[in-house]
């Protein structure tokens, strides 16, 4: 039986807010480097803002933000000088938690016999500074496809349960951003151990702020060691009014009966129609913070003896996944679009109780011919009213 | 916790379920021109569980994984599998010799419901080699005969040359309480058996279709109209079990390779009842 729709995040009572100051926000971050803790954070790569390893609070992308739009990415100078008004970055935190490329084990063949030894656990203690709302619910999702009830996989336990989480609420929406209608965010609402909202700095001259709160032990034990005073109730309206403008802000959003119309239209003409437009690049679900296919390498040695066998990320949109005896089963460019979007919006909530997708806009952002699963889930839904 | 105490518990973290055991190949067998039969003991000698229906995950030495059914047998403690050599791990399986080593991991999968079907009439309905995954229900009902009601085997391959287990259907023809019926697609000289498809066996079957379970097996078009053939006959869809396939990279639930709809067919399935997935069994490229 299909699991009910479940929260995939608990919703725990955050502390009351503290007020740090912007020009402190590397204070925050040296405290959880003493812990040992590895930062990754936004930092500026190939033109773009994306997770990856930072040393302190100069690494992040301050005063720059992303212009993002179907098949489009710029980045330019922002209006108010903040380090997190960008959205969604190019990679997303699945890098970090489920590796594009992992070792399941290494086999020697020798004397008639296999040995197979599996590599240690890779689960260095890391602080995940700036995760969003929708990156939140991603990890929540991923979550469960990786202990789902008859199997857990180890290394991504691992790895989740010694990542600290410092969420930002955006301030800002994206171009490609839908969270607010899939329910996701622009706040965090759960899941993190801190959480920090931004202001900018005044026109008055008021200075920068951020609020932070924490939302379990761990966070709370680190604000125990910074030394900060209770925001205003001025200042945590600002900063609530800020998120809340950026929720109505928001420009897209995906249709409500999306997971049940999508699974009743398994024969809608429409796919044809975006696998006319489809390169079946697979860009979309590399992007993708929940997309969770894998495949399986053996890669041997000169000598022949020797196996490694590497777990590396696939995709819905090539042929060999699909592949059995013969063939492959989804032959066309429509049938891999249909798999890839009932999948996310539909399938889902059957195989784990909650929608696929969070609404994150990256497969818009990063498909190259724009293609926009908000739309195609409409005109699915706009072809079957109509026929 | 600090951080060096959490890296610590990170160490000593439960098995990865996607890494393999080593197991020997004790004895290989020749079943068709394309088919053989191994079987394997664990290299730890710990000793190996199933139910009739599930699978392991077979690996090749340097050329990757297959999954690959139990075809048998319990009551022996013997670990087999049947595979046919039709791509590039189960043609380097195909090469495997006796004394051999294979990595498996498994038993994975729901299985074929011979509890449910007990005091009730059975099906046992196979293509080709389809039958292997169905053999371990075949030894479950027989070695528990008292606990059934009218036990048939319908079995259809595509020549004469084709029919899998042919020692074991002269086997289970022979005995009294059990009604085996064999039919081919195309005839060859000496047979004097049925030519025609599985679907044509169940009409001419005696069994009480309100009081059956069928446990189906074999191409999925051969399943889908078999499927026809029994509901026509007036089972009941939920009394109609059939065995899927699609492409396993992981077969628990993590590689997404095997989603049939909403389900996997490595962890939701193979087995599934037929009213779970009947609509999606005609959609095309699922």
């Amino acid at each position: 039986m299909p699991p009910p729709d479940t929260p995939v995040v608990p919703s725990p009572t955050p502390t009351p807010a503290l007020r740090l100051d912007a020009g402190r926000l590397p204070h925050l971050l040296a405290v959880l480097t003493a812990d040992g803790r590895e930062l990754i954070g936004p930092v500026v790569s190939g033109g773009a803002i994306v997770y990856g390893p930072i040393t302190g609070a100069d690494d992040l992308p301050k005063g720059l933000v992303d212009d993002q739009a179907p098949g489009r990415y710029r980045l330019v100078a922002g209006e108010s000088g903040t380090y997190f008004d960008h959205v969604a970055t190019a990679n997303s935190w699945k890098t970090f938690l489920f590796p594009p490329e992992q070792k399941i084990c290494d086999i020697a063949h020798a004397d008639g016999a296999l040995t197979v030894t599996a590599p240690p656990v890779d689960a260095p203690a890391r602080a995940f500074i700036g995760v969003r709302a929708c990156d939140l619910r991603a990890m929540g999702i991923l979550g469960k496809v990786f202990d789902n009830g008859d199997f857990a996989d180890p290394a991504y336990a691992a790895r989740r349960r010694n990542a600290l989480i410092v969420a930002v609420n955006c301030g800002r929406a994206g171009g490609t951003c839908f969270c607010t209608s899939m329910g996701t965010g622009p706040k965090a609402d759960g899941g993190y151990d801190l959480a920090l909202t931004e202001v900018p700095a005044g026109g008055d001259g008021a200075p920068a702020y951020f609020t932070l709160v924490a939302g379990s032990d761990a966070g709370r034990r680190i604000l125990d060691r910074l030394d900060l005073n209770r925001a205003t109730a001025a200042e945590v309206e600002t900063a609530a009014a800020r998120v809340a403008a950026c929720a109505d802000s928001m420009g897209r959003e995906m249709i409500a009966d999306a997971a049940e119309m999508l699974g009743d239209n398994l024969d809608s003409p429409h796919w044809q129609t975006v696998a006319e437009r489809c390169l079946n690049c697979a860009n979309c679900t590399m992007a993708c913070p929940t997309c969770f296919c894998s495949t399986v390498e053996d890669v041997t040695d000169l000598t022949g003896d020797n196996a490694e066998r590497w777990r590396k990320w696939d995709s819905c949109f090539t042929l060999d996944h699909s592949y059995m005896h013969g063939g492959s089963l989804r032959r066309s460019g429509a049938a891999r679009y249909r798999q890839w979007i009932t999948h996310k919006l539909a399938h889902w909530h059957d195989q784990f109780g909650t929608s696929g997708c969070t609404g994150c806009g990256r497969c818009i952002t990063w498909c190259p011919v724009g293609i926009d699963i908000t739309e195609e889930a409409r005109a699915v839904r706009d072809r079957a009213a109509g026929t | 916790m600090t951080a060096t105490a959490e890296n610590r518990a990170a160490a000593v973290a439960p098995a990865d379920p996607m890494v393999p055991r080593p197991f020997r190949i004790v004895r290989r067998q020749r079943e068709l021109s394309d088919t053989f039969t191994m079987e394997l003991t664990a290299e730890d000698g710990q000793p190996f569980d199933f139910r009739p229906g599930q699978f392991n995950m077979l690996y090749a030495f340097g050329a990757g994984v297959s999954a690959i059914s139990i075809s048998g047998e319990k009551s022996s403690g013997r670990l087999l599998h049947t595979v046919r050599a039709v791509g590039t791990v189960t043609d380097r399986l195909q090469a495997l010799r006796k004394g051999d080593v294979v990595g498996l991991r498994g038993p994975f999968g729901r299985p074929w419901p011979v509890d449910r079907a007990r005091r009730r009439d059975v099906l046992i309905i196979a293509g080709g080699i389809g039958l292997a995954p169905l053999r371990p229900a075949i030894h479950h009902v027989l070695a528990n005969r008292g606990d059934y009601g009218r036990v048939l085997i319908l079995y259809g391959a595509r020549t004469p040359d084709d029919i899998l287990f042919p020692k074991d259907l002269k086997a289970w023809r022979s005995r009294f309480d059990v009604f085996v019926d064999v039919t081919v697609d195309r005839a060859a000289p000496g047979w004097a058996g049925k030519i025609g498809v599985v679907p044509d066996l169940i009409e001419r079957a005696a069994f009480s279709a309100e009081d059956a379970t069928a446990m189906v097996c074999g191409p999925e078009v051969m399943m889908l109209f078999t499927v026809r053939a029994l509901l026509r006959a007036g089972m009941a869809e939920e009394d109609v079990y059939v065995s899927m396939e699609r492409n396993m990279k992981c077969a628990v639930g993590f590689c997404g390779h095997c989603q049939f709809g909403g389900r996997f067919v490595c962890k939701d399935g193979p087995v599934f009842a037929y009213t779970d997935i009947a609509h999606h069994m005609t959609v095309r490229e699922l």
